[in-house]
């Protein structure tokens, strides 16, 4: 017994030990971007007179305002687009019957092998081809459906009873109505998880916004925040600013959602 | 003349279908193809100054000792990093499993970089282990440890990166291997413990075992991950993208860098199909290898 005890005594310490290399550089950064230039090299933990000097010339004399909002568009729309259309797919190969179902089905499963590293180059071709190089619209194409979102919905979809569905049609919904009214609300959870991390994924993505980005309007906030801090040099109270900015919304939504992303992941892991 | 239900069906089917078969035709797979046509070319964008160059972009591949050099950075990056991120997650997952209190505030701490932009993790660091300003070396200095040049060093900044994409992952294992925990009937232990089983005995024999199919997919998954790494590579070490000295350069930024720094779309293109070879290849041995079946 107090062996035991011991050891849950131990396990204790190592993840305290362990959460503070994980917490210490989000402080790290905080500490640091409230620090006047002079400060930042004496390496103290606390600033001597903090100042949100550095987050005022970030927002004021970058773009920043404005890769956020782009983010912010791509992100959305992206999401918006995985979430219907691949529930869409995913349901119709789940509950439909069709004629070459199966080699459907594994046409889209087989776009998950390709890495995104192989179709940038096709992809950027086709942008400039089509004059698609520094829009929105060649920002997020690329995203619009996702093969894994495809896969982890049909999943879903196949544990509804056929009856629901039927029950729906006798009431007189279209085929439309029986997947959007009936189908639909029913795959939540699975939804929930999938519009999280497309989410996430196309605000932290970089690659492809690198690419296809031109000016400095146009850049999405991990472009925006890489390009200014390549150009601030030295000025890590500035570069820790603008890492902060793109870091604390996504610890917020964390924060508010955690249960949900956690979840989320487990959802996709397992399933996936 | 009404349609038969089966009919109407299939109708409904494909106009479901007909916008997405679209996207993944033309966005997915024809710019796969599109790739391989690619490699076979010297690319321009004047359309009249392309021209076919058959398989010399290949040859070219076997000659380049930049690529090769990442080509074995991209699977250093690989076989470290995938392990010790397996078991870190583990060793962090087992702990959490045993405790009872602040379980989900641990493994939303733990949990929190995955989520973060790989942009702000990356200067965030980048900052933390300058070698002469670095809090990193400060807080050696004061442990009375010889400060190190990380990220400056050839010898060492391949390691410090994968040190910081694990510490980025490792939230992602730790929460899957303790749903995987969660999921194991603790009957099989008391059982195990009856017969006299000691604590190695059930992990080596129960945990690992019930376990696999979880440790195949985050294994495969990061593996994934680390052989496109680009993210972090450029945003680490910004003013010298794969130094020093080519030392952190990995496939994608290599790609990157040939075709949209120098150009070279085709030869860029070539190299892509050799990403897309090893990443197959390493998948499928990967799934072979790890996901032997489990008797209960």
């Amino acid at each position: 017994m107090r062996i035991s005890r011991l050891s849950i005594l131990l396990a204790y310490v190592v993840l305290v030990l362990g959460s503070l290399v994980m917490i210490f550089p989000f402080l790290w950064m905080l500490l640091t971007s409230l620090k006047p230039f002079q400060e930042v090299f004496d390496l103290k933990l606390f600033p001597q007179s903090a100042t949100l000097n550095n987050y005022r010339q970030v927002l004021l004399e970058t773009q920043f305002p404005r890769w956020f909002f782009n983010s912010l568009v791509v992100a959305v729309i992206t999401t918006l687009s995985v979430l219907f259309f691949d529930s869409l797919v995913g349901y119709t190969l789940a509950k439909l019957r069709f004629p070459g179902k199966g080699v459907i089905f594994v046409l889209i499963l087989s776009t998950l092998m390709v890495p995104t590293e192989m179709l940038i180059i096709p992809w950027y071709v086709m942008s400039a081809e089509n004059g698609w190089v520094n829009t929105y619209w060649g920002l997020l194409f690329p995203g619009l459906m996702s093969a894994f979102g495809v896969f982890l919905l049909r999943q879903f979809f196949q544990t509804l009873p056929g009856d629901l569905l039927d029950a729906g049609r006798m009431d007189g919904l279209s085929e439309f109505g029986v997947f959007w009214r009936v189908a639909f609300p029913l795959v939540r959870p699975a939804l929930a998880a999938l519009g999280i991390f497309t989410f996430l994924g196309n605000w932290n993505a970089f690659l492809w916004p690198l690419v296809i980005v031109q000016t400095a309007e146009m850049r999405t906030l991990p472009v925006g925040v890489a390009l200014f801090s390549g150009e601030a040099g030295t000025a890590w109270n500035l570069i820790m600013a603008a890492s902060s900015l793109a870091v604390l919304p996504v610890l917020l939504v964390f924060l508010f959602f955690q249960r949900q992303i956690i979840e989320g992941v487990v959802l996709t892991g397992v399933k996936g | 003349m009404r349609l038969s239900l089966a009919r109407r069906e299939a109708l409904w089917a494909f106009a479901f279908l007909l916008v997405p078969l679209a996207f993944f035709l033309f966005i997915r797979i024809w710019p796969a193809f599109q790739a391989l046509w690619l490699s076979l070319y010297e690319w321009n964008a004047d359309p009249a100054k392309r021209h076919f160059v058959g398989l010399e972009h290949y040859q070219q591949m076997l000659g380049d000792k930049l690529l090769r050099r990442a080509l074995v950075n991209t699977l250093l990056y690989t076989l470290i990093g995938v392990p010790a991120q397996l078991v870190l997650g583990l060793i962090v997952a087992l702990l959490l499993n045993s405790v009872e209190r602040f379980r989900d505030l641990f493994r939303a701490i733990y949990f929190a970089p995955y989520i973060t932009p790989a942009v702000a993790v990356a200067w965030t660091f980048s900052w933390m282990l300058s070698a002469n300003f670095g809090i990193v070396n400060e807080i050696l200095r004061l442990l009375g440890l010889p400060a190190q040049p990380f990220l400056q060093s050839p010898q060492q900044a391949l390691l410090t990166v994968t040190a910081v994409i694990v510490w980025q992952n490792l939230g992602f294992q730790v929460v899957l291997f303790l749903a995987g925990l969660q999921n194991i009937p603790r009957e099989y232990y008391e059982a195990a413990r009856i017969d006299g089983a000691d604590g190695w005995a059930l992990f080596r024999h129960i945990t690992l075992p019930l376990l696999n199919p979880v440790i195949v997919f985050s294994a495969v998954i990061g593996t994934i991950g680390f052989l496109q790494l680009f993210t972090q590579v450029v945003n680490l070490n910004f003013t010298d993208q794969g130094g020093p000295l080519d030392s952190t350069l990995t496939l994608a930024l290599y790609i990157y860098q040939q075709a949209f720094s120098r150009f070279e779309l085709g030869y860029a293109a070539a190299i892509t199909v050799l990403l897309f070879g090893i990443i197959l290849l390493i998948t499928l041995v990967q799934l072979r290898l790890l996901s032997r079946r489990v008797e209960y």
